[in-house]
């Protein structure tokens, strides 16, 4: 693998940090749950880093700790996925499908 | 070939990031957000499938079992959760990406081996912020599924936590500058006991009413918490996921503090409600008012704003709210929603269940966006909402919420508050809106309060 020098991780860390900034500077509140849910699914890749850990693992107590890491980076990357999707499947505007006449129609198709 | 495969792994890494980052942008507008997160779910699976050919892995057998078991487990109570308990499934899904993170750093640094300064430090570093994350969100998770149900306050609590803190801080040191040498795993695992304690002490007396600030200040601190294990494993993808959700989630972490009128120290470190109560005497009575009367009023109306708050949500009256919504626009009457930064749980936690009732995001306001249309509106109908819409916040400076935004529901021609009882809000501080001319109470759950309305307006 290619090494990173410190000095070469600072700036990822500097520039990230700004990027993260910028981001979110911006948005509107109704976004703010699905965009907290929404990161919090992008640090579940913290599951890569735990699966590394577990195979790099040779002691026992190595890997069960290794074990319960990646259970629970899954758990972070899978679950942040689906509840950020089914909330943001829900945003629709009001001129398409789903507006007040919309509906009902699509209801009564469906009857 | 090692080459080839190495340099597919760093591509591999490197467009993950970049879906990442281009996945958050677009989340950051209602118009994208929908595939938002599509591109960042590509750029996780691009990553965790090239991770199965990183040079010299072992437990294979393992680690596609806890891929598994994590992922069906995750996947199932993420799609079965309703709509409602969102916020709790953040703070658990979090909060095992913070214990991830942990068990990085105590595999890493059980390895032993002879490693530089810095990586000892950011080990350590990431797996105190980590334990701290993952049982500070497992606490708020409890919290807001009610399986914990009272706030856990006593004497000397900041400085039961500052004495653990110094003990971690010790540990820490210790494990770091034993380096080279075989860490001790005693010493570690009462590391990482200490700090899976802080996480559940700072925790516990928080109400549940600030846990949104706290969820969000948890999702930064995993953030945090990866990008330094991230450099403890050398991959960049990880520091940058890891840094780009830290320095989001800080910033997003401000924004609900300030929308509370609160500093993120306040809502840590000390009990809400303490000093509760201003000097402003509050005068007057609570008028009630029928169901039917609200719906005349309201049918008969040119332009009427709902707020909704947690009381609506509770009572899971959203779908009761858009079908009465629909009945009035079909009457020609302009109807509005004004959201509270922070009613509900979490910021936008109202637009989500109004989302999921089908609301479209374009009949939705801000409170910036829709304060000065107040004046001119006939009917402010507040659903279960309660200090973000209290007048003291405005003209009593010693009251607790002085200086909090709220939404000006006091200067429509009238207001009508849906409420359960006669209770004061969950700060404990009365509503002085409550006791206006131009407003009248309609007592009852919200779901049915709400159902007697489209009833009444059916009728006319």
């Amino acid at each position: 693998m290619i090494e990173l020098s410190a000095f070469a991780a600072l700036y990822i860390f500097m520039l990230a940090a700004f990027t993260g900034y910028e981001v979110i500077a911006k948005v509107p509140a109704i976004l703010h749950t699905p965009l907290m849910s929404g990161s919090n699914f992008v640090h579940g890749i913290v599951l890569v880093g735990a699966m590394v850990a577990l195979g790099h693992a040779e002691s026992t107590a190595g890997q069960v700790i290794g074990f319960i890491g990646v259970i629970l980076g899954a758990g972070n990357a899978v679950g942040g996925y689906v509840v950020t999707e089914r909330m943001l499947e829900m945003f629709q505007r009001s001129d398409r499908p789903g507006s007040a006449k919309d509906s009902k129609k699509d209801g009564a198709e469906g009857a | 070939m090692d080459d080839t495969l190495s340099l597919a792994i760093q591509i591999s890494y490197y467009v993950a990031a970049f879906l990442f980052i281009m996945g958050l942008k677009r989340m950051s507008s209602p118009v994208t957000a929908a595939s938002g997160i599509k591109w960042a779910g590509v750029g996780m699976v691009v990553a965790t499938v090239i991770t199965f050919a990183y040079p010299d892995l072992q437990n294979f057998m393992l680690m596609t079992t806890a891929i598994f078991i994590g992922g069906v487990l995750a996947w199932w109570t993420g799609k079965k959760v309703a709509m409602t308990d969102m916020p709790q499934m953040i703070a658990l899904y979090n909060g095992m990406g913070g214990g991830a993170a942990a068990a990085i750093s105590a595999v890493e640094l059980l390895g032993g081996g002879e490693h530089s300064l810095v990586f000892m430090v950011l080990a350590v570093l990431g797996g105190f912020i980590g334990s701290v994350a993952f049982s500070g969100s497992m606490v708020a998770f409890a919290k807001l599924q009610g399986i914990l149900r009272k706030d856990f306050r006593f004497r000397g609590q900041n400085l039961v936590n500052l004495l653990l803190l110094a003990g971690i801080a010790v540990l820490g040191v210790l494990t770091i500058v034993e380096q080279g040498g075989q860490t001790d795993p005693q010493m570690l695992a009462l590391f990482y006991g200490l700090a899976l304690l802080l996480g559940v002490t700072m925790t516990l007396p928080i109400g549940g009413a600030d846990m949104p600030v706290v969820i969000s200040l948890y999702n930064a601190l995993t953030g945090l918490a990866v990008a330094f294990e991230g450099f403890v494993l050398n991959n960049a993808a990880m520091i940058i996921a890891g840094t780009v959700v830290g320095s989001a989630g800080t910033l997003l972490t401000q924004l609900m503090a300030k929308a509370m009128n609160r500093s993120l120290g306040n809502v840590l470190f000390s009990g809400f409600g303490d000093s509760a109560g201003g000097d402003q005497e509050v005068t007057g009575t609570m008028k009630p008012i029928e169901a039917t009367d609200v719906g005349v009023m309201m049918a008969f109306a040119q332009k009427v704003i709902i707020v909704p708050g947690y009381g609506m949500a509770v009572a899971q009256a959203q779908h009761k709210v858009w079908e009465l919504t629909q009945l009035l626009m079909d009457r020609g009457v302009d109807v509005k929603f004004a959201i509270h930064p922070v009613a509900g749980r979490m910021p936008g936690h109202m637009n989500v269940l109004l989302a999921e009732a089908g609301v479209p995001y374009d009949l939705i306001y801000d409170a910036d966006e829709i304060n000065a249309d107040f004046d001119s509106t006939d009917v402010a109908l507040v659903i279960g909402a309660n200090d973000v819409v209290n007048p003291v916040a405005r003209s009593d400076p010693s009251s607790p919420i002085f200086g909090m935004p709220i939404l000006d529901a006091d200067k429509a021609k009238n207001c009508i508050v849906i409420k359960r009882g006669q209770g004061a809000g969950f700060s404990g501080i009365e509503n002085l809106l409550f006791f206006l001319d131009n407003t009248r109470m309609l007592y009852g759950d919200g779901q049915a309060a709400v159902t007697e309305l489209i009833q009444a307006v059916k009728e006319l």
